[in-house]
């Protein structure tokens, strides 16, 4: 059984399709990235994926148990219990961090963690304090989010996502915001995740990163998945519109 | 009469003027908030209606509003008007204006907070409620801040307002005072009274900015 389906999925924003006909699935322990331009519609997927946004067509289903669908041409999604449960088994780094300010550090982490799910608090502060650890974050707990560079910021974000035990992780472009060095650390984080055999999305610009880490790489373009498969196939690929866009990337 | 012989004249009224900026501020508050919520409201009549609400009230003066509230039972509907109405009549008009002018300094710090914090919130699970009490809300109290302290800043001002409908606060007694002592010492004590109230109104207000400084 996927972990993740999405089928047929269709958005556009204002009559201007972004996705057409989307179809992927993530096995459990997969780590998928997705590649291409900007515009392409990686993160709109992405978001889909995440309800953050609706579905114009298609369906996506986690675990076999249906996440969004159609119902006589409207979009329709699960309600109450079902919906809690389908959203507590992913979880979301975004590009911008998106901490709250005005808690500390620990508290971004387990605030979720004792108030959604109802967890022990002693448990859920020694549970982010291991996370912080395995972050490189051990002294940072009582730091406010504007004490700390674009590189902590995320690593407490990845955190953050890490406390709720998703099944599956997204990380929209999570070190797009970031410089290099930044970006390194960051990665090095998602990297160790990997070895710990977390299923996880990465929409990212990380050529090369992608294709160490990844099991499969989808490169979109236009709102369709142009080329999949292994990294090693994807980069070999003799696809136009791709190497078009490697070789960019490359001159750079 | 003595400066100090008319402080403690107008004492009684002092207490008065007190009482009606702290209760003002404790109905206006949680009111504006709902009001807030009605103007931003989904549903389109609603939004209208808290629309027109905050129009009228922000739109013609408090010193009219109080005298509606006040006379309006009586024109309106031929019931007779109590002489403890008079402070009733005071808190109800003070605080549906204040609520007005609140709700819009709440809807613009709501409006303000960046869409990733919901989205943020959403994905960890947060209820609406919850996102609104836990992650919203606080950092909006702190962006409105500066503009609430305007807002309570004029409405010590504004309670003197009361003596049009004779409302024995502070103002109205300061009012009889020079009239009977022809003086002008009792306005004299009114001013030092208004300017030390809100002096210590800026003074605790400036704290609690620092109080919420501790993040950025």
């Amino acid at each position: 059984m996927n972990l993740l389906e999405m089928t047929h999925i269709q958005k556009s924003f204002d009559g201007v399709p972004v996705l057409k006909d989307i179809s992927l699935s993530v096995k459990q322990g997969e780590v998928l990235s997705i590649i291409g331009p900007s515009g392409s519609g990686k993160s709109t997927l992405l978001r889909c994926a995440a309800m953050l946004e609706t579905i114009d067509g298609g369906e996506i289903r986690y675990l076999d148990r249906k996440a969004a669908w159609m119902e006589n041409g409207k979009p329709t999604g699960p309600k109450g219990k079902e919906k809690k449960e389908i959203q507590s088994y992913f979880g979301l780094v975004f590009q911008s961090f998106n901490l709250f300010p005005h808690y500390s550090v620990i508290r971004n982490i387990t605030d979720a963690p004792i108030h959604v799910q109802k967890r022990n608090k002693e448990e859920a502060y020694q549970e982010a304090r291991s996370l912080l650890e395995r972050m490189g974050l051990a002294d940072k707990e009582d730091a406010y989010p504007y004490q700390l560079s674009g590189g902590q910021c995320q690593r407490v974000a990845i955190a953050r996502a890490l406390a709720l035990n998703p099944k599956i992780l997204f990380f929209d472009e999570p070190t797009s915001a970031l410089d290099p060095e930044l970006t390194g650390e960051v990665l090095k984080v998602i990297r160790s995740l990997a070895d710990l055999d977390i299923t996880m999305v990465i929409v990212t610009h990380e050529m090369e990163f992608a294709r160490n880490i990844s099991d499969r790489i989808i490169f979109m373009d236009k709102g369709v998945i142009e080329v999949q498969g292994t990294p090693d196939e994807v980069f070999q690929a003799e696809h136009t519109r791709m190497r078009e866009f490697l070789g960019k990337i490359h001159q750079n | 009469m003595t400066l100090v012989e008319i402080f403690q004249q107008l004492l009684p009224g002092m207490g008065r003027s007190v009482g009606i900026f702290f209760c003002t501020l404790v109905l206006s508050l949680p009111l504006g908030l709902l009001v807030a919520f009605g103007r931003m409201s989904r549903i389109r009549v609603v939004q209208l209606i808290f629309k027109a609400y905050i129009s009228i009230m922000r739109g013609t003066p408090l010193m009219l509003q109080l005298m509606v509230v006040y006379f309006g039972p009586y024109f309106i509907f031929g019931i007779r008007i109590t002489d403890s109405y008079r402070l009733y009549a005071v808190l109800i008009a003070f605080a549906i204006n204040y609520a007005a002018y609140f709700a819009e300094i709440y809807r613009g710090g709501i409006e303000s907070m960046p869409l990733g914090q919901y989205e943020a919130a959403q994905l960890l699970g947060y209820t609406k409620t919850q996102t609104f009490f836990r992650i919203i809300l606080p950092q909006v109290i702190k962006r409105i801040l500066p503009s609430v302290t305007n807002e309570v800043i004029t409405l010590v001002k504004d309670t003197s307002l009361s003596f049009a409908i004779a409302y024995l606060e502070m103002f109205t007694m300061a009012k009889a005072l020079a009239a009977a002592q022809r003086s002008v010492l009792p306005y004299i004590a009114a001013a030092i009274f208004y300017y030390v109230f809100n002096l210590l109104v800026a003074v605790i207000m400036e704290k609690a900015e620092k109080k919420l400084a501790y993040y950025r």
